[in-house]
Formats: structure tokens, sequence, C-alpha cells
């Protein structure tokens, strides 16, 4: 029964990288640029979620929506004011240390207003557990409300794409920004609105993970932002089911890695898998190869 | 003309070890006068240690114009080869000065050759993904340190990977890679005229390599991969080139860091992609592609933080904003639009690297 236990904790845990790494996916689709600052909007939007529930004593909900709203203006604001400049820079290294930065900033921007205590972080589901196979396999009910959003967002983000008009031009800007342009589409307000969208989705993320491992420190966010990244590259950069495989592989990569191998090497394991992935198949497993024209 | 552009890139070079050898004689006779402070004097060491790393990585990121966010990686390996050896031949090369010296060289051998075998697959990617892979393999390093063991018996040297009994030591056996303690009770030879040379050897050859041919082809490579290809230039072997010179001098900087503390444990604060990024921070402070620019700011941001102590708690959080607003200043095309607007008189003269500073 542990095998069955840690590949439900991996599916899990690689839910939230599915979470996290649509935000980096879709960024990187549309506004072709690696968003370093991604994994410390999670850590953020954890924060207020804290503040939200243990100083204004806020309900589960209403702080969750506070923590998303405030992880989305963050999001567009970061954007706005260190990305756009730099988007037609001659160096593409300019907006990548810009995107360094930002992360830094943030960073310490929550160690100097929250500490650099470790907090705890409350549990925000009080759902009792699921039972199975007379009690041998408990499934924790955060585990399947974490499995349970990711798919809901999967579904809701790819009929977004297809169906809207505002999804539409997203297609359109990563296919050619300039085409765009031509056809009427306003390509800044694009920009933005993936932001928007990939950091409220980081905010929801941020409080799976931090649920499910309850400690909250400035750096928090970091590392899964960069094992979503991972993530986001095995699926194929730009594919949003793409997104959701291989951060759900890499989840459950990551805890088989951690339960059989060794748990110092956990990390080290995910990264290895990023390098074999960009070695043998660099577009991932859903995404397209582009050759680069003269 | 030609003789002209070779005499300024001579006093170029010269002004830039002239401010290495003036700061060393300032700070030698400053000590010598004892008014030195013992926090000063803990920090020249770690100046030298930071300045290397600076020019070390500003080659890949300014010259090659990748940006490596594993070199901290590769003074961890510089570190952890050159303390090894140290403690593995403290009885059989009582003579420090030669021990040191070759410990220098395993630990640029070896951040080489750990430079060739990470280059070869990750130069074969662009832009992000060899940020994200560099970073990655940095990473992967810093933790395969913390697992591994290694003692040494009469019968030789025996690895692990689990714990110190699985080494299967003979009784007097020792133990001298103990996992996360790392290495204990390396002499701590380092000194700040040997940081001084290391520098001025790491500029020496950092330079040359830059005003060489290969130096040429290498830019030629930054500034546009397919037309350097086109000509001829062959881009794995001076992307390689690069790479692995800026690794080996990490690895010596690295070797200066082990021999400054007498132990040596891998951490993420200093051999993390914290420590890469900090290094970066002083590359794009100093100007990128600016070698003596990257040396003074590396100097000047390891010192003033020190001496400016109540701003500790501000310190990361002025280097982020610094970061930022640099990069908007010296790469948006609407401040540089803005900045040729108002400076078209003074634009004579003036170079890139003026510029970025």
């Amino acid at each position: 029964m542990s095998f069955l236990s840690y590949l439900i904790n991996g599916i899990s845990l690689g839910s939230v990288y599915a979470i996290i790494a649509l935000g980096y996916t879709m960024v990187y689709g549309i506004a072709k640029m690696l968003n370093f600052a991604h994994g410390d909007v999670i850590m953020i939007g954890a924060y207020v979620m804290l503040t939200a529930m243990t100083s204004l004593m806020a309900p589960t909900i209403p702080a969750l929506l506070l923590a998303v709203v405030a992880c989305t203006v963050l999001g567009v604001v970061i954007e706005r004011v260190a990305y756009r400049p730099l988007r037609n820079a001659s160096s593409p290294l300019a907006v990548l240390i810009t995107a360094i930065g930002v992360s830094y900033l943030l960073q310490n921007i929550a160690l100097l207003v929250f500490g650099a205590n470790t907090k705890s972080f409350p549990s925000v589901v009080q759902l009792p557990a699921l039972s199975l196979a007379g009690g041998k396999l408990v499934i924790s009910s955060l585990t399947l409300v974490t499995i349970l959003a990711c798919i809901v967002i999967m579904i809701g983000l790819t009929l977004f794409i297809k169906k809207t008009k505002a999804g539409q031009a997203m297609l359109a800007v990563s296919e050619d920004k300039g085409a765009a342009q031509l056809m009427g589409i306003n390509v800044n307000g694009t920009i933005a609105l993936t932001f928007a969208i990939g950091s409220a989705l980081a905010a929801i993320a941020g409080v799976l993970l931090c649920s499910a491992y309850p400690s909250l420190t400035p750096y928090t966010g970091s590392m899964p932002g960069i094992k979503a990244f991972v993530a986001a590259v095995f699926g194929g950069i730009g594919s949003i089911p793409g997104a959701m495989i291989g951060g759900i592989l890499l989840g459950v990569i990551e805890i088989f890695g951690r339960a059989y191998i060794s748990s110092q090497m956990a990390d080290a394991i995910v990264f290895a898998v990023l390098i074999v992935v960009l070695l043998v198949k660099p577009a991932g497993l859903l995404g397209k190869k582009i050759q680069e024209k003269v | 003309m030609e003789k002209k552009r070779w005499n300024k890139t001579a006093k170029n070079n010269a002004v830039t070890y002239g401010i290495v050898v003036l700061f060393w004689v300032a700070m030698t006779l400053w000590d010598q006068s004892g008014n030195l402070s013992s926090l000063m004097r803990g920090l020249l060491v770690p100046v030298c240690i930071y300045a290397i790393m600076a020019v070390s990585l500003n080659l890949t990121v300014g010259i090659l114009g990748e940006l490596s966010l594993g070199h901290a990686g590769f003074m961890c390996v510089g570190a952890f080869a050159s303390a090894f050896f140290t403690n593995l031949m403290k009885e059989t090369i009582p003579f420090t000065p030669l021990r040191f010296a070759l410990a220098i060289l395993i630990a640029a051998l070896f951040a080489a050759i750990f430079g060739v075998i990470i280059g070869i697959p990750v130069l074969r990617l662009q832009g992000d993904y060899l940020a994200i892979v560099t970073l990655a393999f940095g990473e992967i390093i810093k933790n395969f340190v913390n697992i591994l063991y290694v003692g040494k018996d009469s019968r030789g040297l025996h690895f692990s990977i689990k714990d110190t009994l699985s080494l299967g030591l003979e009784d007097e056996g020792v133990v001298l890679v103990k996992g996360p303690q790392g290495i204990t009770g390396t002499s701590r030879d380092a000194t700040f005229t040997i940081g001084i040379i290391l520098l001025l050897i790491s500029l020496f050859i950092i330079l040359r390599l830059i005003q060489s041919r290969d130096g040429r082809a290498i830019k030629a490579i930054r500034d546009n991969q397919i037309a350097a290809e086109s000509i001829g230039i062959n881009i794995t072997k001076y992307k390689l080139m690069a790479f692995t010179v800026s690794a080996a001098l990490a690895g010596v900087a690295g070797a200066l860091y082990a021999h400054n503390l007498s132990s040596l444990t891998a951490t993420s604060q200093n051999f993390g992609y914290n420590m890469s990024i900090m290094i970066l921070v002083y590359v794009v402070l100093g100007g990128i592609g600016s070698i003596r620019g990257s040396m003074i700011a590396a100097a000047v941001l390891t010192v003033l933080p020190e001496l400016l102590r109540g701003l500790n708690d501000y310190r990361m959080l002025i280097y982020a904003v610094i970061l930022i607003v640099a990069m908007l200043l010296n790469w948006a095309p609407a401040a540089l639009a803005f900045r040729e607007k108002y400076s078209l008189k003074r634009l004579l003269g003036r170079n890139k690297t003026k510029e970025a500073e």
C-alpha cells in the first residue's frame, strides 16, 4: 500500500507543480520570457492568505480570494514596471536578469515585512479524509482538493483559450506578435492578461503548497517555482496539457525519488530529469519544435 | 591606426592591473600601520575571492553572452577538490606553499573538467534554457557534495554516498569528507597576498583571452551566432573554451575560499544558486562585459555592507532594486532613446563599458 500512497502523494504534489507550471508556460508561450519571479509570487500569495486568516480572522474562501487578487495585481504590476520596458531590448539576457532581480526583490520584501522565521500555515481544507481498503490507504481531503483544483483549472483554462476572444488573442500573440498587432489585437493588454491569470493561479498554488507542506518562509517559493519551470519544460513549453502532464510526472518522480532513492538527492533527481529532457527532446513531451530562421 | 588601438588596450590593461596592485599596497601599508580593524582584515581574502568569481563569470555572461546561474557550483568543486587534496597531503607534502599551489592547480583542473562535462551538453542550449540548466547543475553539485563520504586508510581511498560506516575503514582510517559536515581541519593557507596574486593571474588569463583571436571569435558568437558560424567559426569549440576557462577560475576562487576557513560545508548560502545570483549582481553592476568594472563592483559590494552594518537588513533589498534599475536603464529601448537624445554632445569619445557603469 505504501507504493499507492506515494503515488497519490506524488500526483498531489504534481498537481501543485502543474498549476504553477501553467503560469510559466503561458507567460513563456506569449511573452517569450522566463518569469523567474513566478515562484516568489506563490510565496507572496501564501503570506497574504496567512495574514488574512490569522490577523484578519477571515474565513478560508474570502482569504483565498484576497490572496488571488493580491497576486493578480502584483503580477500585472511586475509586468508593467519591470518587464514591459525591456520587451524589445537588444539582449535577451536583459529581461532574464531583471526577472531574477524581481525575484530577489520579492524575497527580501517578504523578509522585511514578515521576518525570516518559519511560519506554520493553517490547514485550509477541513473535510474528513477518505479511507480506502479498510483504512490501509488514507487519502487526505487536501490531496483530493488539490487534484480536483488542478483538473478544474486545466479544463477552465483550456475552455477559456479555445472559446473566448481574449483566449484566441493569446494564441495569436504567442504565434506572432507583429501579425497579431496588425490584426488589431491589443498585444500589451493580452500579455498583461496572461500575467494576471498566471499570477492568480500562483496564488492558488501557493495556498495548496503551503497547506500540504505547512512551513512558510520568504524562500518557500523559489524551489517549487524552479521545479515547476522544469515541469513546464518537461511537458513542452507553451502547451497547457503539457504543463499538467509534466507537473504530475515530476511530482511523482520527486516523491518516488525521495522515498526509494535518497531524500537528500530528490532535488537533484528532478534537475537531472530537466537536463535529460532538454538534451533528448528539447521541445518537451507535447511541445512543438521551432526551427530558428536566419 | 592599428598600433594606436593596441596602445589603448595595453593602457587599459595596465590600469586594471595597476588598480589591483595599488589596492594591495594600500591595504598592506594600512595593515602594517596597525590601524586596520580585524573586521576589515577578515574581508581582504573574500574581496579577492569574489573579485575572481565576478571576473570569471563576466567571461561567460559578458563575453560569451550566455547567462550561467551555476557559477557557485564550480566554486564548490574547486573548494572541495582543493581542501580534500590539502587534507590528504598534509603529511606527504609538509611544505605549505607548494601544497597550496598544487591544491589551487587541482581546484582549477577539477573545475575545468566539470566545466567541460557540463559545458558540452549545456552549451547546445541558449538563453533561458541554458540559464536554468546551469542552475540545475549547480544545485546537483551542491546536493551531491552533501551526501559524499570519503575516507582514507592503509588500503587507499574509500568512497560512499550513504554514511561514514559504509566506508568500511580500518581502525586507524580517517574520514576526510563527512557528507553534510563537509571537510574540517583544512589548514588556513590563504592570505591576502596570495589572493591578490591569484586575482592578477585570473585577470591576465581573461584579458589575454578576450584580446586574442579566440576572444574575438567568442565575441562574434555572442553578437550573432549564425553569422559567426557562417564565416567558419567553430561555435562549440569557442563556447566551450570560454565556459571552461570561466569554470576553472571559479575553481581557483573556490580553493581560496576553502583555505580561508577551517571547515568547509556546502550550503545554499555559500554554493547555492543564491551565491551565483550574488556574483551575477556584481557582474551586472560592474558592467556586463567590463572586466575591470566587475572586479571593482565585487570589491566594493563585499566591503561596503560590512562597513554599513546598520544597512545590513536592507542590503539584499537594495541589491535587488539596483539590479532591476540598472537593467532597465541600460537595456530598455525607451531609456536608451532618452539617453541618446540628451547626451548627443558627449556621445563622441564615450564607449559602451563606460555607459554600463
